[in-house]
């Protein structure tokens, strides 16, 4: 008899597909996984702990970097907190502005999802196609606030900048308004979505490679606190813009996308309806924009008097909250934040056991994790 | 006439050469040399072009422009079909001039021979390519048994690699290879037999010839030539079926520890096999460097040049295998990669029972053939058959 023994192998912190720097010790019998550990940490920054040290104002260009991929709600979490403990009241228009950006960051930030998912399963050409069209959200977003990625846009009280009169890129046709640039993009973007879809979704291979591969019990998903895309994948209709709503989500019209599969391709679907229901929305937002200043008039340093707060969003992996308590000072005495992947990478060991090597690149790049938001 | 190396003799008793050079030109290892020389050549500009090819058109479906900087400035402005030429030729000067680097602990000897293998082999499969009429560099009787035995030798180097690495990435990549290669080539060579069944013989100019007296042999060999060019892709392992390097899970399987001149072999030698495999579907399905409809045949009676006849027929040939490569560049950038096991599955459980379906068509056509027509025509026709 020839003497077999597993072999454990470490993805990560740098490879290919592990997104920044995750580390996931893999205990392999040839290609099939016995274990798997996560093991983060490499990307700490001590990013709560900052909160401390600044005044509420100076914070927010730090919630950028807790999840790069869609900083504006990142920013939106934090913001909301602090008006929340500060009964700060946004203005319309700024109220309104945020949503749009929410909103087409989500887009953008699924259609990073949807590259780089394709991208794990072996397939180069939906990358390009994914990111051609965030393009043009960046563009936007660049005409706004100025940054691509990071983009400390939102304030206390609303936005930073109104939205510009004017913008011209490459692929509006000459200068147009915000408003118009915008609406040609969501009017261009669905059909671009559907060819995307037609690139995969029926595609052979990419049903064999997703349909029936990671199955998440509900009830595992439930007790792991995943939340986002992953656990609407599981059939749950939970969504914090519906469960618990904030802003102007109560007034607009939108469905949540929920699947019944549980499986990586149901984890594919949900994303691809949801960039539909984003666009609607931030359609409705612009048909309804108000006019008026996008910030409140506020003095650069707030003292906050004691108390806590707990807000929480929907971001595009799931459900986000920020727990801030104040002591009376012009800085947080505490801020935590509660991230969505870190509760759905917890839950990945339990499906990755017993899959291929190819399976456990499949199911990571299906959960949509981005790492520094889990290290903090 | 049979081979470079007749040809090329026979051009140096027609030129005014003094005899003392005639003799050393026409001196059997010159000759041999000559034709090596000449395939080495037509290889290197060959695979330098595939892949500025295979980047243009990725760029083509991605919706970019590919590389646009390199090469004649002419070509560069505006156009995005030809700009960047010559990208292949600097990166392959870059790539020559790097330092291989040499990790620690690997299998030294091992580890340095692989990419020299895998290089090698898909040299030697360019002997028997049937360029034109007459111009192979060695018509071998056993041609297509000899392509699929050279086939071979690429999962020799390859687990070679993915063992002399000392590295797991590696030896996963390696390990994939050898199970998909393996499998993949029962039902490529069972696919290849309708066609040399049909022939008799396994010569590729054998087989061409029989098909410019009767019809392509993708007829009634369509199912085999639909298998030969699945199994083919996963034999030099692109994608949707490039597991032993699948970049996202092995970073990059075989190849990982490989650097500079070693990694070039490597990739040359996979855009070079992309290449014999079409050759030969084209060769064995597609008529080779013959055309449909008896028009070879009237071309050969029509008493034309036989340097334009070869010509001609090299540029038939190279047609087909061209349409035949943009095929698979097609297929790589539309499909993601396929899972080790449904691989496996695949290869088994549905490509080998259709070729072997393709075996028997071919077998019941030639049956049928000689029972419709009689012997008489038959003979005539599938001459080797008799």
């Amino acid at each position: 008899m020839i003497n077999t023994e597993e072999f454990v192998i470490n993805m990560g912190p740098q490879h290919p597909s592990t997104h920044g720097v995750l580390r996931l010790m893999v205990k392999l019998d040839a290609e099939i996984v016995v274990d798997v550990e996560p093991v983060i940490g490499y990307l700490h920054r001590s990013l709560e702990k900052m909160a401390e040290g600044r005044h509420y104002g100076q914070y927010i260009p730090v919630t950028d970097r807790l999840d790069y991929v869609t900083s504006m709600s990142a920013n939106y979490v934090y913001v909301l907190a602090v008006e929340r403990l500060a009964d700060i009241v946004p203005t319309p228009r700024g109220d309104v502005i945020r949503v749009i950006m929410v909103e087409l960051n989500r887009i953008a930030s699924h259609l990073l999802w949807f590259g780089t998912n394709a991208l794990e399963l072996g397939a180069t050409t939906p990358f390009l196609y994914g990111f051609t069209e965030r393009e043009k959200i960046l563009d936007l977003f660049e005409s706004t606030c100025g940054q691509r990625l990071t983009y400390n846009y939102l304030r206390l009280g609303g936005v930073a900048y109104d939205l510009p009169k004017k913008v011209e890129f490459k692929w509006t046709d000459g200068p147009k308004t915000f408003e118009a640039a915008c609406e040609k993009f969501l009017n261009e973007f669905p059909p671009v979505l559907d060819m995307c879809e037609e690139l995969l979704t029926e595609s052979a291979i990419f049903l064999k490679r997703t349909k029936g591969v990671g199955v998440l019990p509900r009830d595992v998903a439930l007790a792991h606190g995943v939340s986002g895309p992953n656990i609407r994948a599981c059939g749950v209709k939970y969504d914090v813009r519906k469960a618990v709503p904030y802003s102007i989500y109560p007034e607009l019209d939108f469905d949540i996308p929920t699947q019944e599969g549980s499986d990586c391709w149901a984890r594919y679907k949900v994303r691809m309806d949801e960039m539909r229901q984003s666009v609607k929305i931030v359609q409705q937002c612009l048909a309804r924009l108000p006019k008026g200043r996008a910030k409140a008039v506020l003095p650069n340093r707030i003292w906050i008097p004691e108390g806590e707060v707990y807000s929480r969003i929907e971001n595009s992996r799931g459900d986000m909250g920020c727990y801030l308590v104040s002591n009376g000072s012009e800085k947080a005495w505490r801020c935590k934040f509660r991230t969505p992947s870190y509760s759905n990478l917890s839950v990945l060991p339990v499906l990755m056991r017993g899959a291929l090597v190819a399976d456990l690149i499949a199911i990571n790049a299906s959960f949509d994790l981005v790492l520094p938001e889990i290290d903090r | 006439m049979n081979g470079f190396d007749h040809a090329f003799e026979a051009l140096f008793n027609q030129l005014p050469l003094p005899d003392a050079v005639r003799q050393l030109l026409t001196m059997k290892v010159v000759l041999m040399l000559i034709s090596m020389g000449l395939i080495i050549g037509f290889i290197s500009v060959l695979v330098l072009f595939l892949i500025w090819l295979e980047r243009k058109i990725s760029a083509r479906i991605q919706r970019r422009m590919g590389p646009m900087t390199s090469g004649p400035s002419f070509l560069r402005s505006g156009n995005m079909w030809f700009g960047g030429l010559l990208q292949t030729a600097a990166d392959a000067i870059k790539l020559l001039t790097k330092e291989t680097v040499t990790p620690a602990d690997v299998d030294y000897i091992v580890f340095v021979l692989a990419p020299c293998i895998v290089f090698a082999a898909s040299l030697m499969a360019y002997v028997v390519i049937p360029f034109g009429p007459d111009a192979s560099v060695s018509d071998l009787n056993v041609g297509v048994l000899y392509l699929l035995a050279v086939g071979s030798m690429t999962v020799l180097g390859i687990m070679m690699a993915g063992w002399g690495s000392n590295s797991k990435y590696s030896l996963l990549g390696g390990l994939r290879s050898v199970a998909q290669m393996i499998s993949y080539e029962i039902p490529m060579i069972f696919a290849v037999l309708g066609p040399v069944l049909m022939a008799g013989s396994l010569s590729l100019q054998e087989i061409i010839q029989v098909q410019e007296r009767t019809a392509w042999f993708i007829w009634p060999n369509i199912i085999g030539f639909v298998v030969f060019i699945i199994a083919g892709t996963a034999e030099t392992n692109r994608p949707p079926f490039d597991l032993p390097e699948g970049e996202s899970e092995l970073v990059a399987g075989f190849v990982t520890e490989y650097s500079g001149m070693q990694f070039a072999m490597f990739f040359l030698a996979e855009f070079s096999n992309m290449f014999v495999i079409s050759a030969v579907a084209a060769a064995l399905f597609l008529g080779g460097w013959s055309l449909p409809f008896g028009i070879t045949q009237m071309m050969r009676a029509s008493g034309m040049p036989h340097v334009l006849f070869s010509a001609l027929g090299a540029v038939v040939f190279l047609t087909k295998t061209l349409v035949i490569v943009l095929i698979l560049m097609w297929v790589r950038w539309t499909f993601p990669r396929v899972r080790v096991d449904q691989l496996m599955h695949f290869g088994w459980k549905t490509l080998l029972p259709f070729s072997f379906v393709n075996l028997l068509i071919a077998a019941v056509y030639m049956i049928a053939y000689k029972q419709i027509f009689g012997e008489a025509v038959f003979k005539q026709i599938f001459g080797a058959m008799s």
